[in-house]
């Protein structure tokens, strides 16, 4: 059945196994992920130590954060962790529907993700908050506007690597969704969908640090 | 021309979680979100901060362990994936022990001492 879909079969001739061959194609993306908790660590110890440097500016600009669309975003990226969860499980046991339903539920969530942190940046341009492109930036809080200045830049910086990493899963999803729809990444051919899915997991713990850090700090106004 | 080496191997799914376990550990990770909004709005003072960081590494571990299957992975993987969290580790200790002594840090006392001695009144 496997023959199907190509004439090596599901294993790289420069492998033994199965087994090996999904192995070595974990280890190389968990490889790739130990760069990306290095690349993201970097802006996260420049936030951590400007946010010491002045804790209470931090919470007050922090305290500006629309808290509801944060909780609701964080909501909706959990919820595409288990649709795409479900997605190699239905790969893995070859249910083909499933897989398909599961990429199309995940990119769906992923772009009612992205949907709501660019109305979240309207907001922050319509208040003044930007500070980027040479954009005004008025803060009226009771931060300093440099301490303020630097929460909403790291804002952006941080928000904005997260939200191009989703946008680049988003098209490794629509690759897996052509396969999928022509039958492929069933059974002994699931182990992308696995190894895309070790990809989305990534940005989605990310975000689970970037939630409170951003929005949970402040006292609420 | 060298046959396909895996004839004759019987076609299994690697082992995984069920999808009941990856719905509970959903509702866990649901639960944990609701937790962090709700502690932040209770002032805990640098609780706060502490609270808060203990609720996401709880959900990391879940998405890790669950989610990413790490139950299930090889323990190179296992050690691959704990590898970015150790040197993420030596980054952030090296980093603070460098600002820390520059006085960078407010309330950093110990430094204040090497601050004026070297740069306060510029004639050491």
């Amino acid at each position: 059945m496997s023959e199907a879909h190509s004439i090596h079969g599901p294993v790289a001739h420069q492998f033994d196994d199965l087994q090996q061959q999904r192995e070595a194609d974990e280890l190389g993306m968990w490889t790739f992920l130990c760069t990306e908790i290095l690349f993201f660590g970097g802006v996260f110890l420049a936030y951590t130590l400007y946010r010491l440097r002045d804790e209470a500016g931090f919470a007050d600009a922090s305290g500006t954060m629309n808290l509801w669309l944060g909780a609701v975003n964080t909501a909706v990226l959990l919820c595409s962790s288990l649709t795409v969860a479900l997605a190699v499980h239905a790969g893995e046991t070859s249910r083909r529907t499933m897989l398909v339903v599961c990429l199309v539920l995940t990119m769906i969530l992923g772009a009612g993700f992205l949907g709501i942190k660019g109305y979240e940046y309207y907001e922050k341009y319509e208040e003044h908050h930007m500070p980027l492109f040479g954009l005004p930036f008025i803060y009226e809080g009771q931060a300093s506007p440099a301490t303020a200045e630097m929460f909403f830049d790291l804002y952006f910086v941080m928000t904005g690597i997260h939200a191009i990493h989703m946008i680049i899963g988003m098209g490794v999803f629509t690759l897996l969704l052509v396969k999928a729809l022509r039958g492929g990444l069933l059974g002994d051919y699931s182990t992308p969908v696995h190894i895309a899915g070790l990809y989305w997991h990534f940005v989605d713990i990310v975000w689970v640090f970037l939630f409170p850090f951003l929005y949970l700090i402040g006292a609420r106004h | 021309m060298n046959e396909p080496r895996h004839h004759g191997q019987a076609s299994h799914a690697p082992a995984h979680f069920s999808v009941g376990a990856l719905v509970a550990n959903f509702v866990a990770l649901m639960v944990l979100l609701a937790a962090t909004v709700a502690v932040a709005e209770i002032d805990l003072g640098r609780g706060n901060f502490i609270a808060a960081t203990a609720i996401a590494a709880t959900k990391t571990t879940l998405i890790m362990v669950v989610f990413m299957n790490l139950r299930y992975s090889k323990p190179l993987a296992r050690l691959v994936a704990c590898a970015g969290f150790f040197w993420l580790a030596i980054m952030f200790a090296l980093s603070f022990s460098d600002y820390g002594s520059r006085g960078w840090l407010p309330n950093a006392d110990a430094a204040a001492p090497v601050e004026n001695r070297y740069s306060a009144d510029g004639n050491s």
